[in-house]
């Protein structure tokens, strides 16, 4: 099949064109719906001083935190960075840039670059840290401040299932940050649990309309949890 | 004495209202789920796209891609939706919540709120805290009325980099219920067994005392 058809045969082709500085935006939240095997392969390219763009950076050992440990970021742009040794070390030392950015903010800056809108106002962070230097604007009496998009040259997202034509759904929480995320990127490519034909799913339940999606690949997850948290009954 | 942090939460408890859109953050303010009153529906949030949070699950219903905002193993309610995490902080950000609780380091009494960093210390990144001060107009603050050493975080000017400007209006501290108005912190309530004088030599914002402050009833 071609034409629409989205799907790669590995993972070396999935990534292929990652260059050295590059940004690239990624889903998850937590270790929740991320892109696991698309990051092992950035580790396995080893790509450099790239600027990664997720709410968090995973742990020491998973996920995100795999591309610290073997120094290929240069930048991170998240919410919250706690649970991660690896990540402190570097920032401490200034080896590692972090821009830390409100979740919901970083959520509409990846949004608003997807849809082709490049800055947005916003009252979130007015009048802290992350105002600073940003202009201001009053609108019925209120002031927010002008945060803008952003776009990746390469998007990595997790989703449950996807169609060969790179229509996904996403499962449960594992959606968070994904469809954004997907719109964002240059080339966004998929990773997901289940390749199905088109047409097996139900066009009005698609979070991500292939449109979107350039490459995608079937993966198997090991889908750890950060927090076990279990009642008795 | 000092509320306990259940208490703390009851008194939260006693602000829900039927049909309620809730968001509680991390600690105390994760307790007031536990203190609903009977007979009352409210809908929990947790930004990163879960609208109706239910408890923890059992053994068998553990599932990865089902966590909350403290990354923790979840369930949903029944009548619970799942989105985006954009369309999750629409609903936050839109003012769409009808009640915020979350925990601070200090507020003062033009009601800044600083709760996300303490310069020298690690920094972990303000999560979805700045969004949910700048979206909601119904905020409570939980903490504790003065640190160990008895320094109060009830301030003229909070001095820790701010999570917002101007949003907070109401502190359930351990020792008291104020709230803030008119550049200036009102007693409302004091903890049982707690004077009005405590409260105020533990207030370093200018803060109005009337001249009967009721005892939290528990």
């Amino acid at each position: 099949m071609a034409g629409f058809d989205k799907v790669v045969s590995c993972y070396e082709e999935a990534m292929q064109g990652l260059e050295d500085g590059m940004t690239v935006i990624a889903g998850g939240f937590g270790l929740c719906g991320i892109p696991e095997n698309l990051i092992t392969e950035i580790q396995r390219r080893g790509t450099r001083e790239l600027t990664i763009v997720s709410n968090n950076c995973g742990v020491d050992d998973f996920g995100l935190g795999l591309l610290l440990k073997d120094r290929q970021v240069k930048k991170m742009v998240s919410s919250y960075v706690g649970e991660n040794r690896v990540f402190e070390k570097q920032m401490l030392s200034g080896e590692l840039e972090v821009e830390l950015t409100p979740q919901g903010t970083l959520a509409e800056k990846m949004r608003a670059g997807g849809a082709g809108i490049p800055a947005f106002y916003t009252a979130t962070g007015y009048g802290t840290k992350v105002g600073e230097g940003k202009p201001v604007g009053v609108f019925n009496d209120r002031n927010y401040i002008l945060e803008e998009a952003i776009t990746g040259d390469f998007a990595i997202v997790k989703a449950w299932k996807g169609d060969r034509y790179g229509n996904l759904i996403y499962r449960h929480t594992a959606q968070n940050f994904n469809p954004m995320a997907a719109t964002a990127g240059r080339i966004t490519v998929a990773e997901v649990e289940e390749i199905v034909e088109p047409g097996e799913l139900n066009p009005a339940h698609i979070h991500t309309p292939g449109i979107y999606v350039d490459r995608m690949i079937q993966g198997t997850f090991e889908k750890r949890i950060e927090q076990r948290l279990v009642r008795e009954i | 004495m000092a509320l306990t942090r259940e208490q703390i939460a009851m008194r939260v408890a006693r602000e829900l209202q039927d049909g309620f859109y809730v968001n509680l953050g991390i600690g105390i303010p994760t307790l007031v789920a536990n203190c609903v009153p009977k007979g009352m529906d409210v809908m929990l949030q947790s930004e990163n796209g879960l609208l109706g949070i239910g408890p923890y699950p059992t053994e068998v219903q553990v599932d990865a891609d089902m966590i909350n905002a403290g990354k923790a193993t979840v369930t949903a309610v029944k009548g619970a939706s799942i989105v985006s995490s954009s369309d999750s902080f629409a609903m936050i950000r839109g003012g769409h919540i009808d009640l915020t609780v979350l925990g601070a380091f200090e507020v003062d009494v033009l009601g800044n709120i600083a709760s996300y960093m303490i310069p020298g210390r690690m920094v972990k990144g303000m999560g979805g805290a700045m969004d949910l001060v700048a979206g909601a107009d119904n905020i409570i603050v939980t903490m504790t009325h003065a640190s160990k050493h008895g320094e109060s975080k009830l301030l003229n000017r909070c001095t820790l980099p701010l999570t917002g400007v101007g949003c907070i209006k109401k502190v359930v501290s351990d020792l008291a219920y104020v709230e803030i108005a008119d550049g200036k912190f009102w007693l409302k309530e004091r903890a049982p067994g707690v004077s009005v004088d405590q409260i105020v030599s533990l207030t370093k914002g200018e803060l109005v005392v009337p001249d009967v402050v009721p005892e939290m009833q528990f």
